[in-house]
């Protein structure tokens, strides 16, 4: 597709026209499913009158759980449009051989992978993360709601607005073709003229708002609305991997946006902070992107830590080893974090005494990484292990997220890096961390919380097709990555001069097939199991399908919209395990009204006129900024007016909730 | 009356770039190759599996450095796995052994501490990572690219005579190569004599780039208004992959070259034959050249420009551009004052129109002064000032740049002379 060259614009439509809509046929095709998805979605919300549910239950909705929920719906719709772009990619790289240009042009293939990029992390991973951290940590804590019951709500649009104003650069215009960092000069103005990198900077914007704010959200939460008698050392260990990965993201993502604002001046203004002219630097940049980048990476897999430690402990039906070592690991990889950005960029040619400093200090990260392991194996030593999913999810990240460290440490050997970086070799080995970690941590997470949050347990034998798919799938698609690497290929390519790589990307493709059948069969488990939710062998009356330790597991499955009737006290670790075990039972009386946040639409509002606002700077349709940037600002001040941000609970109410959770009780007995 | 005539870079202008348009013909044939294609391959997999696994080339090179790279790489996963190997063999035996069935195991359901254990599991990866450290420090400053080496292989030492050069040039979208000692210089083709040291300057003529041949030594990024250095040897003749490994747009795939190890008759005779069969690269054929373009056959040039490399890394091969070491020797000294702050066209490098459009939607227009006004119009200027108001002078001696004599550099020659010197007879007024 032929890149607009002129600049021309007009007052109404900035320079949005005609040529705008992309004419290849992969993306007219897609672009008609969706419109046609769309609206046959928007025909049954009409008819079956859902609209006013979902926006007085859902959108403008401020329960921490709600949120939580549409947290990972975002990250599952956003993670098929990943996977897409990694299938099209396998696909082009299997065929383009033997003078073949395979089936996508330079413009739309350099499209794909830097969205793939971008999407996975910042709208896959990070809403996941997000999604899981709102759900599980207010509940952990023995709390009603977190600290900023609106400020979550607006968090979750935003992130909401910037996945939009990615998807929207599939249809109108173009997306960024740079790469998921978006490195200067490439990214300039004089590299990359059209909208592309505008949509990536200005989706990252919005979004990145979202992200930060539910930062300092959860941050505070877990710092100020801890249940009476839980000390810092007595939270879960899910807890304490969420605080210190919203401490890095309050501490890293300023610095992301920061760094965009400045490509942003240079897109815009002129500016020459990383241009090649007027002594502007684009290694400013790279160190910058990754003094935000490498922080990123331990924010992904740091809760996930979390998750493995509570799914250790709680299916081998034992405490955590070492509980306070675990804690002090997490603690130390935050602040090792911030100590390794160099090791991304070895190659630029700093002195080898910097490389070694980095490279040194990227090694040390891999002892406190390694003592958990320890930790988790030590739980499983004289442990009852029984081998449900979420179990056999973090066995299978035991076994590959040490290979994926493994090669992370050999990369972080400079001399090896030299010939390793940038190649096939780099990009199995963060998809083996990413994937071995992050997503499989993921499906251990959604495969235990899940009867918590709607009340049943998932499909074990789908749950079981999608792990096998996903595991093996997983080894067939990056094993040959890796080999790659060390035959010298580099990341990025498009088509291939030498035959006999052929085959090992054929065999990656076949894994991405597998890894597809994998996602096919959790979307089945899914389907599966909420059509089964009444069957007695998935309804969980207990709240505790699987016999838990942490508090989360006290209240009932849906937990009620207030967590718990009365603040639990804690006495110890594993609270819930210790009240089991004392036979403590729930208090029947006195129940107290109980003071909650009540929803509000303006977290919605003020979110869509952020993305309006967005689509306008990419589009250069000035007016239509000015507007919108006002009526964020404008509606933000009317919001502050609203003085109706709570409500009681009435104590009937709460007593009518409870008396049917101990009848639920008894019948469950 | 204008004192300072404003319009835009008279001699600017660079080549106009049309991306190339995909032909939807061109997509649906390669559509209808796929099938056969696959099943062929399946037929033959095992065939092409064994065949391909020779060329691991990282783990195979044919240059001293490449191989001591790989030995650390070895010997660092040699190190780890004495960890990993352990740890994963406990992770199934655990799941095995403690499994909820097995109710013969031992089941201690509070046993969380063990300071013993703790100990190991902190001690056993510090000390990996002890010997990793250190074989990492001592590695990276043996192998570091800028140093010069220190053998030529395991059995030879580097004789006493200069390390051969090349000079590199990423452009968008392929490798310009220059032999300085040869005055020959040539395209998406290295041709370089075997067992000798070879010095590799990079840098690049508009985005990041990274040089990689992977049988030779690691991989350096080229960047622009910069240069790298990257020393290599290939121990044994032969013709090896070269590529770009630092996407770079869209004609980044096909940015690959041979580097052909050749014995010192046969490169002899390819250089004799680069004289005998290429043109001139001068600075015209240059920013020619640097225009954008995909999959270029390699070619070759009989002489080249001497200063061209240094122009590359100074962004000054276009005319009328000042040298960036020309402006920081300027700087150095104080810079250019006023003067200097509104020349913009001759310090703007990016040639805008390279890949698309202009420049930025609120940027201004790069200009440049494109004459001073004459010293009568200076008299009646200062005349005009004075009546009109009274003109408070501060001392700025070491801001007083357009006072500055020339820095003595040899990319300065040949400049326009734009920036007068105070000592000349025909200087302009100093304060202005």
């Amino acid at each position: 597709m032929a890149i607009p060259t002129n600049v021309e614009t007009t007052f109404l439509l900035g320079r949005l026209n005609w040529d705008a809509i992309p004419k290849e046929p992969i993306v007219a095709v897609t672009f008609v499913a969706v419109v046609l998805g769309g609206a046959a979605m928007l025909a049954l919300l009409t008819k079956y009158k859902l609209w006013g549910y979902l926006w007085n239950e859902w959108f403008t909705s401020v329960d921490h759980k709600k949120i939580g929920i549409m947290y990972m719906i975002l990250g599952l719709i956003m993670f098929v449009r990943g996977f897409a772009d990694a299938i099209m990619m396998r696909l082009q790289q299997a065929i383009a051989f033997n003078g073949s240009e395979g089936y996508l042009n330079a413009h739309h293939y350099d499209q794909i992978f830097t969205a793939h990029g971008v999407i996975m992390i910042f709208f896959v991973a990070m809403p996941f993360v997000t999604g899981l951290m709102n759900y599980i940590v207010p509940l952990q804590i023995g709390a009603r709601d977190v600290s900023f019951p609106f400020l979550n709500n607006f968090s979750f649009w935003m992130t909401v607005g910037g996945a939009v104003i990615v998807m929207a650069s599939l249809f109108v215009g173009e997306f960024a073709q740079t790469g998921w960092l978006a490195f200067p000069p490439l990214s300039g103005i004089a590299y990359s003229p059209w909208v592309g990198v505008d949509y990536y900077i200005w989706g990252l914007q919005v979004a990145g708002v979202g992200t930060t704010l539910s930062g300092i959200n959860l941050m505070v939460t877990i710092l100020k609305m801890r249940a009476p008698g839980m000390t810092m050392m007595k939270m879960p260990v899910f807890t304490w991997t969420s605080f210190c990965t919203n401490i890095l993201i309050v501490a890293s993502f300023p610095v992301l946006t920061m760094t965009l604002i400045l490509l942003t001046l240079d897109r815009y203004l002129g500016t020459n902070f990383f241009t090649n002219d007027l002594g502007g630097s684009p290694m400013m940049y790279i160190n910058l992107i990754w003094i935000w980048g490498h922080p990123e990476v331990y924010i992904l897999i740091l809760p996930l830590f979390g998750v493995f430690s509570e799914v250790t402990s709680t299916f081998s039906g034992k405490r955590l080893f070492g509980y306070t070592s675990m804690v002090y690991a997490t603690v130390c990889i935050t602040v090792l974090s911030y100590l390794v950005w160099l090791h991304h960029f070895f190659t630029m040619g700093s002195g080898a005494s910097v490389n070694s400093f980095f490279g040194i200090t990227t090694m040390i990260i891999s002892i406190p990484t390694g003592a958990k392991l320890f930790n988790w194996l030590f739980t499983m030593y004289h442990g009852r292990v029984r081998l449900e999913l979420p179990m056999m999810w973090t066995i299978a990240f035991m076994l590959t997220f040490t290979i994926g460290g493994m090669t992370g440490v050999l990369l972080a050997v400079p001399p090896a890096d030299f010939v390793l970086h940038n190649s096939l070799f780099l990009i199995a080995h963060f998809h083996n961390v990413i994937i071995g970690g992050v997503l499989f941590g993921l499906f251990a997470a959604i495969n235990f919380w899940w009867p918590k949050a709607f009340g049943f347990k998932l499909n074990q034998f789908w749950g079981k097709v999608s792990f096998w798919c996903w595991v093996v799938g997983f080894w067939v698609a990056f094993m040959p990555l890796y080999i790659l690497g060390l035959m010298g290929v580099t990341r990025r390519m498009r088509v291939f001069d030498d035959p006999d790589l052929q085959i090992w990307f054929i065999v990656a493709a076949f894994g991405a097939v597998l890894i597809a059948a994998g996602i096919g069969a959790m979307f089945v488990q899914f389907g599966v199991s909420i059509w089964k939710r009444n069957d007695p062998a998935y309804r969980d009356v207990t709240g505790d399908p699987w016999n838990g330790r942490t508090l989360e597991w006290a209240t009932s499955s849906p937990p009620p919209s207030y967590n718990f009737a009365f603040t639990p006290v804690i006495h110890g670790l594993d609270a819930w395990a210790e009240m089991k075990e004392a036979g403590a039972s729930r208090p029947k009386a006195d129940y107290i009204p109980i003071h909650m946040p009540r929803y509000t639409g303006s977290g919605v509002i003020i979110a869509g006129l952020c993305t309006v606002f967005g689509m306008a700077m990419i589009w250069y349709i000035w007016w239509l900024a000015v507007v919108s940037f006002l009526a964020v600002v404008g509606y933000s001040i009317y919001h502050t007016f609203n003085y109706d941000r709570d409500y009681y609970v009435p104590a009937d109410e709460v007593r009518e909730v409870e008396i049917a959770r101990d009848r639920q009780l008894a019948k469950g007995v | 009356m204008s004192y300072v005539c404003r319009g835009p870079d008279p001699l600017g202008g660079g080549p106009i770039y049309t991306p190339p348009h995909a032909t939807s013909s061109g997509e649906v044939t390669a559509h209808m190759r796929i099938l056969p294609r696959l099943a062929r391959f399946i037929a033959l997999a095992p065939a092409f599996l064994a065949l391909s696994a020779c060329k691991l080339e990282v783990l195979k090179p044919s240059g001293d450095i490449a191989e001591r790279q790989k030995d650390l790489l070895l010997a660092s996963t040699g190190l780890m796995l004495l960890i990993i190997i352990p740890v994963m063999a406990m992770v199934v035996w655990f799941t095995w052994r403690y499994r909820a069935s097995n109710k013969a195991a031992t089941y201690k359901p509070d046993w969380d501490h063990s300071t013993k254990f703790e100990l190991v599991i902190w001690a056993a990866p510090l000390l990996i990572i002890i010997c990793l450290g250190a074989l990492t420090w001592v590695g990276t400053h043996l192998l570091d690219p800028y140093r010069p080496l220190d053998r030529l292989s395991a059995t030879e030492s580097v004789p006493d005579e200069d390390p051969f050069r090349v000079e590199v040039v990423a452009l968008d979208w392929k490798w310009l190569f220059i032999y300085p000692e040869q005055g020959v210089a040539s395209v998406n083709e290295l041709a370089v004599p075997v067992n000798r040291e070879i010095e590799f300057s990079l840098t690049s003529s508009s985005v990041m780039n990274a040089f990689y041949i992977p049988a030779m030594a690691g991989m350096i990024y080229a960047m622009p208004g910069m240069e790298t250095k990257l020393h290599g040897v290939f121990n044994n003749g032969g013709e090896y992959q070269g590529l770009a490994s630092h996407y770079s747009g869209h004609g980044f795939s096909g940015m690959r070259f041979k580097a052909h190890a050749l014995e010192p008759a046969a490169f002899d005779e390819w250089v004799d034959e680069a004289r005998a069969n290429g043109g001139m690269l001068d600075r015209p054929k240059y920013l020619e050249l640097e225009a954008p373009s995909e999959n270029v056959k390699p070619m070759t040039f009989a002489e080249v420009d001497p200063e061209l490399f240094d122009r590359a890394v100074n962004m000054c091969v276009e005319q009328n551009k000042m040298c960036m070491a020309e402006m920081m020797a300027l700087d150095d000294q104080g810079g250019t004052g006023l003067a200097g702050t509104i020349n913009m066209a001759q310090l703007t490098y990016d040639k805008n129109i390279r890949r698309g459009l202009a420049r930025p939607v609120f940027g201004q227009e790069p200009f440049m002064v494109t004459s001073f006004c004459t010293p009568a119009d200076s008299v009646k200027m200062f005349a005009d000032l004075r009546q009109s108001q009274p003109v408070v002078r501060v001392d700025q001696t070491p801001m007083r740049g357009i006072a500055l004599p020339r820095p003595e550099n040899r990319l300065g020659i040949g400049m326009p002379r734009l920036i007068q010197d105070a000592r000349h007879p025909t200087a302009v007024e100093p304060q202005l």
